[in-house]
C-alpha cells in the first residue's frame, strides 16, 4: 500500500509539471463523467418521479454509485489493461520486481485525471444529502460513509475479478466492460426500473445491488420492492469483504495460470 | 486507339485502390469475431438498462416526443447496435500514425489521405456491422416489444446508416488531424466524445431534449450520426421527409469532408515546412 | 549462484479455430547447468530454442514443469519477490522504465520499489551515472530517449539495488555500434571490478566473443554445448575457409576433399576441413592454377554455431 502511494505520488508530480494541461484534461474528464448526470436531468425534465423515485432520491443513488466507482476506478481501474501488459510482455518486467504486479499495474495507469470523475458526484451529494426527505437517525448518517466505502471495495473487487479473466482469455475484456462500466451505469438508477430476475441477479450473482441499492433503501427508508429480507440492507460491508476475497483468489489463480503457461 | 489502352488502365487502377483498402479493412475487422462479439455483449447489456430507463419514462409520459414506448425501446437497441459501425466513442488509427510520424509516408503515397482513410473506415464499419450490430438487436427483439421497419424501411435505414458512417468518419478525421498541431490530443478526444455522446442522441433521444436545446441539437452534425438514422428506422420519416433527412446528413458529410480536405492541405504544408 | 537440475517446461499449444487441437510443446527439455559466482556466461540459441523460457524460469516469471532451479539460494518459482531483490533483470526488447517519466523519476520509483536506502541510492546512482554516462539525459522523459540511451537507463534501473546477479535478455538488440560498445564495456567492468555474476542471452555473437569465456548453447530445448569458447571452436571441428584470388576467372576448382563454397569472378571460397593440412592444399592449388592472392580464415563463432546446430543431436552436452 505504501508503494502504491509512492508510485501514485510520483505520477501526480510528473503530471503537475504541466498544470494547464492537467487542469484542462481533468475538466474534460469531469464533463464526460457528468454525461450520466445530464441523462438524469433530462429524465426529470419530463416527470417528477421515475419508477416511484423522486429526483433527489435518484440523485442520491447517482451520487453514491458514481462516487464509489470514481474512487475504485482511480485506484484499480488500470487493471483493465492487464491483457495489454500480457501481450506487450510488460507484465514480465513487473514480475521481476519485488512488488505485487497488481499494485504495479494499478499504479502504472494511475493518472490524476481519473480523480476528476469525483467532481460531479461530490457536487451532487453535497447538494442532495441535506435535501433528502428523511429523518437523519445516527444509523442513517453512519450508513452513508459505510455504503460509500463498501461501494468502493465492491467496484474495486470487480475490477480485479474481471482483470483476472484476462490472464486466461484476453479477448473477453470488452465483454467484462458490461460488468464494470455497465455496473457503474445501472447502479445510478433505482432498481425498481429493472426486471425482477435481473435485480435478483444483481443481488445474488454479481452483487452490484449492495453498492448503493440495498443500503440506499435503508437510508431512504423504503420497502424492498422484491420483498427481500431487511437484513440485506446492512450486508454491504460483509458482501464487500467476501467479494474481495473472491477477487484475490481469482487474481492469484490467474497469475498462477500465467506463470505456468506464459501466454 | 491501341496505344491508349494501357494509359486508361493505369488511370483506372488509381481509382480502384480504394475498394481494395476497404476490402482489406473489412477483412481485418471481421478477423476477430470473438473480440467483436465481446463488445456486442456489453452493447447489449447497456441496451437493456437503457431500455428499462426509457420504459419508465414513457410509462410516466406516454407518447413523449411523438415516440411510443415500443419506439423508445427500439431506439435504445438500434443505437446500441450502431455504436460499433458509427464508432460513436471516437478514435481513428490515423491519430497514432500522426503521433509516431508514420503519416509522412502516407502523405507521400500517390493516394489521397482522406480518401484512403474513408475507404478504410467504410470497410471497418461493414466488418463490425454484422458482428456488433446484430446481437443487440436480436436480444432486444427477444426481450422487448419494439418497433421494426418493413422491407422498404430497412432499405431507407441502410442508406441513412451509410451516410451516418461517412459523417462520423468526417468528424473523427477532423479530430485526428488536430494531432498535427496539438502536443497532447487527449483533451480534444474528450471534448469530441462529450459532443458526440450528448448531441447524437446516445444519452437520450433528441426528441426529449427540451425547448431550444432540442432545436439546436437537431441542427448539429452529431444528429446525423444516431438520431436521424434511428428516426428512419422507426419509420418516422417518409417521402419528402426522408429526403430531407438524407439531405441533412449529406450536407454535414460534405461540409465536414471539405473541412477535412482543407486541414489535410494545411497539415501537409506544416509537415513540409517543419519536417513533422 | 545458479543451479539448474534437469529442468523441463512443457506448454500446451492450441491450434485450429473451431476444432481445437492441443499439442504439447517441450520448450525446455531436461536442462542442467551451474553458474558460479563471478562468472560471465553467454547463453545462445535461435528463436524458439528455449532461451527465453529458461530465463523466465530463472527469474521466477514461469514455474518449471519439473526439475529444480535455485538462484541466489532461492527457489525462483516460490520466492519470486524475495529473489527480485537479489537479482537484476534487463529485457532488451521492453523497457522497465516508465514511458512518460523523466529517467531520474523512473529511477526514484525503482528505489521505492526495491526499498533502497536514500543515501545508498544516491551513491549508486552517482556511480552508475558516471559509468553509463547517464548525465546528459537524466531529465529526459523515457519515451524521448534513443534506444541506446534507454538501454543504459534500463541497466542502471536493474542495478540500483546492487544485485550480485545480473540476467540480461538480448541487451544489445537493435543498438547502434557505439551504444553496443558502451554497453559491452560497462558489462565487462561490472563483472571484473564488482564481481557481479552475469548471464547474457543474445543473438549477437559479437557480444559473446567480446565478453564471455563460457558459453551455453540451447537447441530445441536441450543444452547442445556448455563449456569455454575456444574448446567450442575446436570440438565442433568447424572448417576453415581458404579464400583464393585466381589470376583469371575459372570454373570451381577440383581438389580432393575440398568443397567450393562460393565463386565470385576470379575469387573462390574453399572449405578446408579441420584436420586437413592447409599448406598442402595451397601447394596443390599452386601446381594447377595461377594464384594472385590467398588468405586462410579461422571459423568465426557464427559458423561454429551453425555447424553445431547442424550436428546437434549427435552431439551431447558435457
Amino acid at each position: 500500500m505504501r508503494t502504491y502511494g509512492l508510485l501514485a505520488w510520483t505520477w501526480l508530480r510528473a503530471a503537475a509539471q504541466y498544470p494547464a494541461s492537467m487542469l484542462l484534461l481533468g475538466l474534460a474528464t469531469a464533463m464526460v463523467a457528468a454525461l450520466d448526470l445530464a441523462g438524469i436531468a433530462l429524465l426529470f425534465a419530463h416527470t417528477p418521479r421515475i419508477a416511484g423515485f423522486t429526483a433527489e432520491e435518484v440523485l442520491f443513488l447517482y451520487g453514491t454509485s458514481a462516487m464509489s466507482f470514481a474512487i475504485a476506478d482511480t485506484l484499480l481501474g488500470g487493471t483493465e489493461r492487464l491483457g495489454e501488459h500480457v501481450r506487450r510482455g510488460t507484465l514480465d518486467t513487473m514480475l521481476v520486481r519485488p512488488v505485487s504486479p497488481l499494485i504495479q499495474i494499478a499504479a502504472e495507469e494511475f493518472t490524476p485525471r481519473r480523480m476528476a470523475k469525483l467532481l460531479p458526484p461530490a457536487a451532487v451529494l453535497a447538494v442532495v444529502l441535506p435535501r433528502l426527505p428523511v429523518e437523519w437517525t445516527p444509523g442513517r448518517i453512519a450508513m452513508v460513509p459505510v455504503m460509500l466505502v463498501s461501494g468502493v471495495v465492491i467496484f474495486a473487487a470487480i475490477w480485479v475479478l474481471t482483470a483476472s479473466v484476462q490472464f486466461v482469455v484476453i479477448e473477453v475484456h470488452p465483454a467484462t466492460k458490461s460488468i464494470t462500466y455497465g455496473g457503474a451505469f445501472l447502479t445510478q438508477y433505482p432498481m425498481t426500473l429493472y426486471a425482477r430476475e435481473f435485480v435478483r441477479g444483481m443481488t445474488f450473482v454479481i452483487p452490484l445491488a449492495f453498492v448503493n441499492w440495498q443500503p440506499g433503501l435503508y437510508v431512504l427508508d423504503r420497502p424492498d420492492p422484491l420483498g427481500l429480507p431487511e437484513a440485506l440492507r446492512l450486508a454491504s460491508p460483509a458482501v464487500a469483504v467476501l467479494l474481495s476475497a473472491v477477487a484475490a483468489t481469482a487474481w492469484r489463480a490467474g497469475l498462477r495460470h500465467y506463470r505456468s503457461t506464459g501466454s | 486507339m491501341a496505344w491508349n489502352a494501357p494509359r486508361r488502365r493505369l488511370a483506372s487502377r488509381g481509382v480502384s485502390v480504394y475498394p481494395w483498402v476497404a476490402a482489406y479493412s473489412f477483412r481485418r475487422h471481421a478477423a476477430y469475431p470473438l473480440g467483436a462479439f465481446a463488445e456486442a455483449i456489453t452493447n447489449t447489456v447497456f441496451g437493456f438498462v437503457r431500455a428499462w430507463i426509457v420504459l419508465a419514462l414513457w410509462d410516466a409520459r406516454p407518447g413523449l416526443g411523438g415516440y411510443t414506448a415500443a419506439d423508445a425501446v427500439a431506439f435504445c437497441f438500434i443505437t446500441q447496435a450502431m455504436i460499433g459501425p458509427v464508432q460513436i466513442f471516437g478514435g481513428l488509427e490515423l491519430t497514432q500514425r500522426i503521433r509516431s510520424g508514420e503519416v509522412a509516408v502516407d502523405l507521400h503515397r500517390p493516394v489521397d489521405l482522406q480518401g484512403w482513410w474513408l475507404a478504410d473506415d467504410l470497410g471497418r464499419a461493414a466488418g463490425t456491422l454484422a458482428l456488433r450490430g446484430v446481437p443487440p438487436m436480436a436480444a432486444g427483439l427477444w426481450a422487448f416489444d419494439l418497433t421494426l421497419p418493413g422491407p422498404a424501411g430497412w432499405a431507407a435505414f441502410a442508406a441513412a446508416m451509410l451516410l451516418a458512417v461517412v459523417t462520423g468518419f468526417a468528424l473523427r478525421y477532423l479530430v485526428a488531424l488536430t494531432a498535427f498541431w496539438l502536443h497532447d490530443d487527449r483533451g480534444m478526444q474528450a471534448v469530441s466524445l462529450i459532443m458526440s455522446m450528448f448531441f447524437s442522441g446516445m444519452v437520450l433521444p433528441l426528441v426529449v431534449f427540451p425547448g431550444a436545446l432540442g432545436e439546436i441539437a437537431r441542427m448539429l452534425p452529431w444528429a446525423a450520426l444516431i438520431q436521424m438514422p434511428a428516426d428512419v428506422f422507426l419509420g418516422r420519416c417518409s417521402g419528402a421527409e426522408l429526403w430531407s433527412v438524407y439531405a441533412f446528413q449529406a450536407f454535414w458529410a460534405a461540409v465536414l469532408l471539405a473541412a477535412g480536405r482543407a486541414l489535410t492541405a494545411a497539415a501537409r504544408r506544416r509537415l513540409v515546412i517543419h519536417g513533422g | 549462484m545458479i543451479e539448474v537440475r534437469d529442468v523441463r517446461k512443457t506448454f500446451t499449444v492450441r491450434s485450429g479455430r473451431l476444432r481445437r487441437r492441443r499439442t504439447m510443446v517441450r520448450a525446455v527439455d531436461g536442462v542442467s547447468f551451474t553458474v558460479r559466482e563471478g562468472e560471465f556466461v553467454g547463453y545462445l540459441g535461435s528463436n524458439g530454442a528455449g532461451k527465453s523460457t529458461t530465463i523466465k524460469m530463472l527469474t521466477g516469471i514461469l514455474t518449471p514443469t519439473s526439475g529444480s532451479v535455485r538462484v541466489a539460494g532461492l527457489d525462483p518459482a516460490r520466492r519470486r519477490t524475495a529473489l527480485a531483490r537479489r537479482i537484476g533483470v534487463v529485457f532488451g526488447q521492453r523497457t522497465t522504465l516508465w514511458w512518460d517519466l523523466p529517467l531520474r523519476d523512473s529511477l526514484t520509483l525503482i528505489r521505492h520499489l526495491y526499498r533502497v536506502d536514500p543515501v545508498e541510492h544516491r551513491r549508486r546512482l552517482e556511480e552508475l551515472t558516471e559509468l553509463l554516462d547517464l548525465g546528459p539525459f537524466l531529465g529526459t522523459p523515457v519515451r524521448q530517449l534513443s534506444l541506446g540511451q534507454r538501454m543504459r537507463g534500463d541497466l542502471a534501473a536493474a542495478l540500483l539495488h546492487a544485485p550480485p546477479l545480473l540476467v540480461l535478455d538480448e541487451p544489445t538488440i537493435g543498438l547502434d555500434v557505439v551504444s553496443k560498445a558502451t554497453v559491452r564495456g560497462f558489462l565487462e567492468r561490472l563483472n571484473a571490478e564488482h564481481g557481479t555474476t552475469i548471464l547474457l542471452t543474445t543473438h549477437d555473437l559479437g557480444d559473446i566473443e567480446r565478453l564471455c569465456r563460457r558459453v551455453m548453447i540451447i537447441d530445441r530445448g536441450r543444452l547442445a554445448y556448455d563449456g569455454d569458447l575456444e574448446r567450442l571452436r575446436t570440438s565442433v571441428a568447424a572448417d576453415r575457409m581458404l579464400v583464393v584470388d585466381l589470376a583469371r576467372p575459372a570454373p570451381p576448382v577440383q581438389l580432393d576433399g575440398i568443397g567450393v563454397e562460393r565463386v565470385d569472378g576470379p575469387r573462390q571460397w574453399l572449405r578446408v576441413p579441420r584436420g586437413m593440412n592447409a599448406a598442402a592444399v595451397v601447394a596443390a592449388l599452386a601446381r594447377r592454377y595461377e594464384i594472385a592472392d590467398i588468405a586462410l580464415r579461422e571459423p568465426d563463432i557464427e559458423e561454429v554455431v551453425t555447424r553445431l546446430y547442424r550436428t546437434s543431436g549427435a552431439f551431447g552436452a558435457e
